[in-house]
């Protein structure tokens, strides 16, 4: 059936339960995308448009490399995919490139970069670490995870990280607890300082992040995954309250700077198409990796 | 027969029809057809050709209908225009070619596009299409969006023997056509399908999935791609929200978002995975086309539906016929009123809308006359669903990616209105993205103007 899609999956790997790796021959999107950046695929005639991350790209060969989590009715249709077989559609890439890629060099060399990554997203955390350390900056890295066995992309990153740094909230591997701990650890016991915080992961983590780091007063960009249609601000779904302004995620983000973002409205927002039984897997299967008790997905 | 009377058109039933997504208009019989060509007395100056923005020769389509050749009728058509069945299912032709009819003078105008529409019909059941050009000059065009602007400029180029590559944003080309205007007005498979296939035919190219500016500027397609001129039909796609408290609120949607989901993404269809939010009781805001799009969407949905008006029923932009069928299936006006808050419950969803009554001022620049609120005239009305339909902006993205082009205070690109000749030599642009939001008929007129300059530019370039 998926022979004759042009978006072919060139490899597969399985990171963890139920979180899947893709390498997609997408050459336009792999010539032009930075760090920072989505893009949209479509599984087939039927399928919706699923925003997802590019998590690493290889522009000679024309490769992008996406992670997602098998969550939903979409994603999990997505994990039946093999190598060899072809998605309808793949496009991008959308939104803004990281805010540090376009920093001002001497800028950012002045800088002490923080990454926190919570669940998957260590995979759109992993491409900014790469490009940190390949043009000469030193980035720090947490990556939390609910247990031993959720911990993604842990080699990758370690090869780019100055420091990594892990924790899970059984304690199952690396520190116990979530990744505010850890800040608070590096922060006020081990006196590092940080001048910029770059958390991505489930929203509710980052607006704990960005509590936190208010609180510490260090600079915090988050990047926003709203619910989206088209990813080319078209249908204002993705829109979100940052400020006192409203903003297209998918055209004016998808990163922002996490002490504007008003996250409660956002989580609201994200509910919204949830069904009953993405909920339900999400529980089960995330368990605790959403930290507070205050999370939406829990209450429900 | 009273040659003063249009010969009527079948409709599906209101009472039917809000039940279904089906076509509202099930257009004329060959005979009703030719009954109808037989009211138009040919004249010599056609008045009506005037008011078509792609100036079809109407007297000869029309003709060719009362003889029963309707494939000469779609060959006299198709010399204008690429989109036949589709203009004439969604052109205002009651302000263009029919309100110049002579026969409107003194009673019904002929009904010059369900008479298109009829011919188109018929060419696409008996398989005639256009002829692909005899040569080709391997000049290679990008034509940027595949709404009616850019479809047309590629139809007309690709005659002319260009190698034409269509690049389109979303997964499926068509522009507004395919995911803007609803499938009981046009019918995606069996009308606007068919008519991009033709332009295959032709040997355009169309690519999907490349968002220029992003995918690939303008620059690399000129410098890199060995593109010599580009068409910009990009079309004004970015909605506007009031600004008012509560519109983000679960429940609250832009009209494109809606109509998206529903025509786009298939929404309405349980076979399709995209999900929709029908709603019990929804109050569209706005006036125009788009409003009446998704408010009748939304009907069929199975909601309740209030269009939400801040002028009076004189005032309304969208076209008569459509106003026609919302008010018959039973779509609920509120004229001179005005949002002024979305009220929302502890969830973060919509539970009503406060609003103002408005009364008529003085005239603005428009001609129309400007709505002032009335004091303390608060009230509120229950709604679960809110959608928004206030119109469109084009997007800065090709604007804002391509070196040279320059747009206006508006975001529109500026261009010489003959030829289409953006501030970048080789560049054309128009549709939607130079004028905002107009009509399906004026997109592909600026198209076609396009084309033709752009063949001259490129001739005289080669010389
Ligand atoms: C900019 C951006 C980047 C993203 N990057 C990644 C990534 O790299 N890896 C990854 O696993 N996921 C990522 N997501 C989330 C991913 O798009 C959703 O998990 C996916 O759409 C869920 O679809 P589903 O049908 O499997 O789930 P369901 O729960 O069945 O979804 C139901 C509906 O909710 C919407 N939806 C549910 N969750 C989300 C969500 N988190 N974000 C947006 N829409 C949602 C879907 O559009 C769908 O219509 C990203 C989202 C955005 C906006
Ligand atoms: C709901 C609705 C109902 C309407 N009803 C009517 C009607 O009844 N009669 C009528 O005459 N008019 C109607 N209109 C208006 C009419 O549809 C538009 O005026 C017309 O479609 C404009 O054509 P266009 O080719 O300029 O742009 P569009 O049709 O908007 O097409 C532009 C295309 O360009 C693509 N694009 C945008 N940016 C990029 C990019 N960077 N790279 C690649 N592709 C890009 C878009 O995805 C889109 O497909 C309606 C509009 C709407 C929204
Ligand atoms: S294209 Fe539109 S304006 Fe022109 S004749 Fe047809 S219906 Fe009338
Ligand atoms: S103006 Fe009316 S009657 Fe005259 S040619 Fe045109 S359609 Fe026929
Ligand atoms: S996803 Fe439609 S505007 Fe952002």
């Amino acid at each position: 059936m998926s022979k004759d899609y042009t978006y072919v999956i060139t490899r597969k790997e399985k990171l963890a339960e139920s979180i899947y790796l893709m390498d997609i021959k997408a050459p336009r999107v792999a010539a032009h995308c930075y760090p920072g950046q989505f893009v949209i695929l479509k599984i087939d005639e039927k399928g919706e448009r699923i925003p997802l991350t590019i998590c690493d790209y290889d522009r000679d060969n024309g490769i992008v490399t996406i992670v997602f989590q098998a969550l939903g009715h979409s994603t999990k249709l997505m994990a039946e995919y093999e190598v060899g077989e072809a998605f309808r559609d793949f496009t991008g890439p959308l939104g803004k490139k990281s805010e540090l890629i376009d920093m001002p060099r001497e800028e950012l060399s002045k800088k002490k970069v923080l990454f926190v990554a919570g669940g998957v997203g260590a995979a759109p955390v992993y491409p900014q670490v790469k490009w940190m350390k390949e043009n000469g900056y030193e980035p720090d890295c947490i990556i939390g995870a609910r247990s031993k066995d959720f911990v993604i992309l842990e080699d990758q990153i370690r090869q780019y990280a100055n420091n990594l740094y892990i924790t899970t909230d059984d304690g199952s591997y690396g520190m116990k607890g979530n990744v505010n701990d850890a800040i608070r650890h590096l922060v006020q016991e081990k006196g590092k300082h940080y001048d910029i915080v770059v958390a991505i992961g489930p929203m509710i983590m980052m607006k704990f992040v960005s509590l936190l780091t208010k609180e510490l007063n260090i600079k915090t960009i988050v990047s926003m995954n709203p619910i989206m249609v088209d990813g080319t601000g078209m249908c204002g779904a993705c829109r979100l309250t940052v400020g006192n302004e409203i903003k297209f995620a998918c055209v004016d983000g998808p990163e922002f700077d996490g002490h504007l973002v008003n996250f409660d409205e956002a989580m609201k927002r994200l509910s919204m198409y949830k069904t009953k039984e993405g909920k339900k897997i999400l529980r089960e299967k995330e368990g605790e990796t959403h930290h507070h008790k205050d999370c939406q997905i829990h209450k429900e | 027969m009273d040659k003063l009377k249009r010969v009527p058109i079948k409709e599906q039933d209101p009472s039917v029809r809000v039940n279904n997504f089906d076509e509202v208009c099930l257009g004329y019989t060959l005979d009703e057809a030719k009954e109808e060509a037989s009211r138009c007395i040919q004249c010599k100056n056609p008045r009506c050709v005037e008011g078509c923005p792609v100036s079809i020769n109407i007297p000869g389509f029309i003709n060719e209908i009362v003889k029963g050749d309707i494939e000469e009728a779609f060959n006299v058509i198709s010399k204008y225009s690429a989109l036949p069945a589709i203009c004439g299912r969604v052109c205002p032709q009651e302000t263009q070619c029919e309100e110049r009819c002579i026969r409107g003078i003194k009673g019904e105008a002929v009904a010059i596009g369900k008479l298109e529409r009829f011919v188109a019909d018929w060419a696409r059941e008996n398989n005639i299409a256009p002829k692909p050009p005899k040569e080709k000059n391997g000049i290679k065009v990008a034509v940027i969006g595949s709404g009616p602007a850019g479809l047309t400029c590629a139809k007309d180029l690709a005659e002319l023997g260009y190698d034409v590559t269509v690049f389109e944003a979303l997964h499926e080309p068509g522009g507004v056509l395919v995911y803007g205007i609803p499938e009981f007005r046009l019918p995606k498979e069996e009308v606007v399908k068919p008519e991009i296939e033709n332009l295959r035919a032709l040997g355009v190219k169309i690519e999907t999935n490349v968002i220029i500016g992003k995918s690939v500027t303008i620059d690399e397609l000129m410098e890199e791609e060995g593109f010599e001129a580009v068409f910009i039909g990009s079309g004004a796609g970015l909605p506007n929200f009031m600004g008012i408290p509560g519109e983000n609120a679960n429940g609250v949607f832009s009209a494109n978002e809606y109509l998206t989901r529903s025509n786009l993404m298939k929404a309405f269809d349980s076979n399709y995975d995209t999900p929709i939010i029908t709603g019990k009781k929804v109050a569209v805001v706005g006036g125009g086309n788009v409003a009446m799009d998704a408010a009748r969407t939304a009907l069929r949905l199975g909601a309740d539906v209030t269009i939400v008006y801040r002028r009076s029923e004189k005032e309304l932009p969208a076209r008569v016929e459509e106003v026609h069928h919302a008010k018959e299936e039973g779509i609920h006006f509120m004229f001179l009123t005005n949002p002024k808050e979305i009220l929302v419950d502890e969830n973060g969803w919509v539970k009503g809308m406060r609003c103002v009554k408005m009364e008529l001022g003085e005239e603005d620049q428009s001609g129309r006359r400007r709505p002032v609120e009335v004091e303390n005239s608060d009230f509120i009305i229950e709604v679960d669903t809110v959608i928004m339909s206030l119109g469109t902006r084009p997007n800065p993205l090709i604007s804002s990616t391509t070196h040279g082009l320059e747009t206006n205070r508006r975001g529109c690109i500026i261009v010489d209105e003959e030829t289409g000749q953006t501030s970048r030599e080789g560049v054309f642009a128009g549709g939607d993205a130079v004028t905002g939001s107009a009509t399906v008929i004026q997109a592909m007129g600026a198209g076609k103007k396009a084309a033709k300059a752009i063949h001259e530019y490129l001739l005289a370039k080669k010389r």
